[in-house]
Order: structure tokens, then sequence, then C-alpha cells
């Protein structure tokens, strides 16, 4: 059994899923690319990957498990791990560049 | 006739989301070449590791087969501390302090 068999209710959704991931992706990686300050920049890449991961993941799981005939739900691990290690990358780096450009002395 | 729709549905929803993967990686690719400062090109290889590790799911989800899945979290993995590493390298001059 492949992906030219899939039964309608999980390729539908599967296919929404996955065209919303890379919409999202594209469109904070576009942020990342045009915005003028770090600050602006810092915003755009870390919304659009983490709802990006989430959509492609939920596609993954939808497709895995349709495949199967049997409930996979192991893609959730990267899902909780992206959104767990996001933010903390987020927290540093805003940090690191608020002592980088004297914005705030601690 | 159903079943081809549905197929080339699934189909043209992976081929865009590959297509859309690899241009935020170019993006990426681009500011991280051209970033004015040192935090720029850490942002810049952290979106570059997850687009990276989306554009292996999607194989993944198109080829049907669970190696894509092992790849994706080892990026995920790495990525991270690497990531966090530089990060703490810009804000304290050190990564691990003793």
């Amino acid at each position: 059994m492949n992906v030219e068999t899939l039964p309608a209710w999980s390729a539908v959704p599967a296919a929404i899923l996955l065209v919303l991931g890379g919409l999202c992706t594209l469109i904070g990686s576009l942020g990342l690319l045009r915005l003028e300050q770090f600050f602006q920049r810092m915003h755009a890449p870390s919304m659009g990957t983490t709802l990006g991961t989430g959509c492609v993941l939920a596609a993954s799981v939808l497709v895995s498990s349709a495949l199967a005939n049997r409930p996979i739900v192991h893609e959730i691990l990267i899902t909780v791990f992206i959104v767990i290690t996001a933010p903390m990358t987020a927290i540093l780096l805003m940090r690191a560049a608020a002592k980088r450009s004297g914005a705030r002395h601690e | 006739m159903k079943a081809l729709m549905e197929f080339a549905l699934l189909e043209f929803a992976i081929g865009f989301a590959q297509l859309c993967f690899v241009l935020a990686m170019l993006c990426a690719a681009y500011r991280l070449f051209r970033g004015p400062s040192a935090q720029d090109r850490v942002l810049a290889l952290d979106t570059f590791y997850i687009n990276g590790m989306l554009t292996l799911l999607v194989l993944g989800i198109r080829s049907a087969t669970t190696v894509y899945f092992d790849v994706a979290l080892l990026i995920a993995l790495f990525g991270f501390v690497g990531s966090v590493a530089l990060a703490k390298f810009l804000l304290r001059g050190e990564v691990i302090e003793p």
C-alpha cells in the first residue's frame, strides 16, 4: 500500500495541511528576509516554522495512520520537541541581541 | 476516477510544500550569508535547519517510509543544541561556563 491508494478521509485533509504548512513556513522565511531590524526579524521565522511544523506533522500522522490501518502518532514527538525548543532559542537569541546592541544592561 | 483525483491532489500538495520549503531555505541561506550581525546569522541557521527537517518529512510522506522520521528527529535535536550553543556564546562569550 502506498500513497496512491490512500482513502479520501486522509488524503484531502493531508493535502490541505501540507499546503497550509508550506505557506506558513514560506511566509515566515520571507519575513526573515524582508523585515528591517533584527528584533522585527525575530518574530517571523519562529512563528512560521512552529506553525508549519505542526501542520506538516499532522499531515504525516494522517498519511502514515491511513497507510498502516492503525493510529501512528510518533510524529507528535517532533512537534512537542519543536514547540518546547523554539521559544528557548528565541529567548536566548533575543537576550544575546539585546546585550550586544546595548539596549538593556543587566 | 475519484481515487485518481485525490491522488493528484495529494501529489500536488506534496510538490507545493516542497517548493515552499526550498524557497524558504533559499531566503534563510541569503540571510545567513548576508546577515549584518552575528545574531542574524544564528537566527537564519535556526530557520534553515527547521526548513531542511520539514523537507525531509515531506519526502517521507511521499515515499511512505519511516526512515526519514528518524533523520528529522536527529536534525531537530542537533540543530537545537547548535542554536543554543551559538546563542549562549553570543550572550556570554563562552559556551560552557566554569
